[in-house]
């Protein structure tokens, strides 16, 4: 059987499967709306301004959504960071990437099993926040209709139905930050290197957007993506954000992943 | 088609040339050993075989092929590993192989249980390799890459971190291997081992190569050493000395030391008998590899040293 790329992703997340901080930042995704929950069963108030966060108390289909607006801000671009900025700086340390580039995959194929994998990993982590957020606030508040941003009740399937989609969208930027944290893996060979430095360059969208005064510009910049589910509860649904949710973070994306492909088939493996 | 074929390999980091136009003729069936001290270049001209590495200038043809530009089809029939073998410490040595039979495709998945068996590691296959001795990750690293039945195998310290049990047990392997039929290329800084093993030898030198040839040859290169002993050493020194014809004249414990053709060391026995002088000792001493490699590494010149030849 000759080798593919499907070959090196399966084998790229079975190796995510055999390690603990998979399931630390799984877990870590998983925990969040259980503390949710948890803390507003001992107090009165809750985020009730956050986008959606009138329904808490009233529904439990919307504690997922109400929680990632929170963890947009900096958590889930961590937990990427963790994994996308690794997968190829721990190879170069660790002495593996030689032994792996000496068999009959080509380079190509072996980066983008590993990039598919981070993905993969990235969509992991939602659907654990996801999955967690549905059972712990079904059990505390039910599965009831949610009122959406425009003020529209809508059906609990329905609501269910958009909370995957928009989990989908909020996940299209957090791709393109695991693919800055991929760049940087393979430019940097140093795993702490690149995973700081994709938290630094989240920082420093969230910066442009704060201190550059165009009224245009944080709509083109990543970190703005993050708010792109909103069009999903609107009624009607407001397409605008989300389609350039889609363009501007595949541009986002294929700038550094182009730039890591390109240097990773080059690379010379020597002492790291 | 040659299984290695470099010609004029230069790789330089900044001002320093790790490896300074490097030529390698490896023959079909050769056991192959690449001596040199560390630091020497061995390790980099390894990489650039097997294509972890761009040289700088020059080519290198593997059965032909090119692993600059014809990757992974350059290496189809090799296999092999440069510096200690790495393995992923959170798999078993057993998913370690699985992993990497998966990466070579073909019927590598079904070579992993007779390939542990080689290297005696069946019994700890299900471990994880995070718990394995240094010794045992050597194995793996020659199971690994035994699993692409390779028809040349290119292992950089094949010893390097095993016990002495360890050690015959992978030079039994390799000759094991060569007398399949397998071409290896090894890179040692061992001489005993690459006098036990190998057939054919290159030396490397601060990046440069100094030697090359079939083991036999080097060693009838340097020039007859004898060792010798009489009943007065002082008298037998001076008429050493004063000869012309010998060379390298030298003290050595008790005894005097020098190089000279077979004739020379006749007619030299004739003269001590008629100085009066008894002859205790004559022996002609074969040098070993260790002194040639000195020869070839060090200050002195050896009549085979390419930078002396060219």
């Amino acid at each position: 059987m000759t080798p593919t790329t499907l070959t090196a992703y399966r084998w790229e997340v079975r190796k995510l499967a055999s390690q603990k901080r998979t399931y630390i930042g799984i877990g870590a995704s998983a925990l969040l709306p259980i503390l949710f929950v948890t803390v507003m069963a001992f107090q009165k108030g809750g985020p009730y301004d956050a986008p959606l966060g009138h329904n808490l108390r009233h529904t439990g289909i919307a504690l997922a959504l109400v929680v990632l607006t929170f963890a947009s801000r900096f958590g889930a671009q961590l937990v990427t960071a963790l994994v996308a900025g690794d997968i190829v700086a721990t190879e170069s340390t660790g002495g593996t990437l030689k032994m792996i580039l000496t068999r009959s995959l080509r380079r190509r194929q072996i980066l983008a099993g590993k990039t598919l994998a981070s993905f993969t990993y990235v969509i992991a982590l939602l659907l654990a926040l996801l999955a967690a957020g549905l059972v712990s606030g079904g059990i505390a508040w039910g599965f009831n209709p949610v009122v959406d941003l425009t003020g529209t009740r809508l059906p609990a399937g329905h609501a269910l139905g958009l909370t995957f989609a928009a989990l989908g969208v909020f996940a299209i930027p957090l791709v393109a930050i695991a693919a800055f944290g991929i760049f940087l893996s393979v430019v940097t060979r140093n795993s702490a290197a690149a995973i700081v430095g994709t938290l630094v360059y989240e920082l420093f969208m969230e910066a442009i957007v704060g201190l550059v005064h165009v009224q245009w510009l944080p709509h083109y910049m990543l970190s703005a993506q993050f708010d792109a589910w909103h069009g999903l509860f609107q009624t009607p649904v407001f397409w605008t954000p989300v389609i350039r949710c889609i363009w501007v973070s595949a541009l986002f994306a294929a700038v550094p992943l182009a730039a890591a492909f390109a240097v990773f088939q080059r690379r010379d493996v020597a002492d790291e | 088609m040659l299984p290695v074929e470099a010609r004029g390999l230069v790789k330089a980091y900044g001002r320093i040339r790790a490896v300074d136009h490097v030529d390698l003729t490896v023959h079909e069936g050769d056991i192959y050993g690449f001596l040199g001290p560390n630091g020497a270049g061995k390790t980099t001209a390894m990489r650039v075989l097997l294509g972890l590495l761009r040289p700088d200038e020059g080519e290198v043809r593997l059965f032909g092929r090119d692993p600059q530009h014809e990757m992974p089809q350059a290496l189809d029939g090799v296999a092999g590993f440069v510096e200690t073998p790495h393995f992923y410490p959170y798999l078993t040595g057993r998913s370690n192989l699985e992993l990497l039979a998966a990466f070579d495709g073909g019927d590598a998945s079904g070579r992993v249980g007779a390939v542990l068996e080689t290297v005696g590691l069946q019994t700890r296959a299900g471990d994880k390799v995070g718990g394995y001795s240094q010794g045992m990750r050597q194995r793996l690293g020659l199971a690994a890459s035994l699993l692409r039945n390779p028809k040349l195998l290119v292992l950089d310290e094949p010893t390097n971190g095993l016990d002495p049990g360890g050690i015959r047990d992978m030079r039994d392997v390799i000759k094991e291997l060569a007398a399949q039929g397998m071409t290896i290329f090894l890179s040692s800084h061992l001489l005993a081992e690459v006098e036990e093993l190998c057939t054919r030898v290159s030396v490397i030198h601060e990046g440069r190569i100094v030697y090359e040839g079939a083991l036999a040859d080097l060693h009838a290169s340097s020039a007859p050493r004898y060792r010798l002993r009489t009943s007065d050493q002082e008298a037998a020194r001076r008429l050493l000395l004063d000869d012309g014809a010998l060379g390298d004249v030298t003290a050595s414990g008790d005894d005097l030391v020098f190089t000279a053709g077979e004739a020379v060391v006749l007619e030299l026995s004739r003269r001590l008998v008629e100085a009066g002088l008894g002859i205790a000792a004559l022996i002609p001493e074969t040098a070993t590899l260790e002194q040639l490699f000195f020869e070839l590494t060090e200050a002195g010149e050896h009549p085979h040293r390419l930078e002396a030849v060219a």
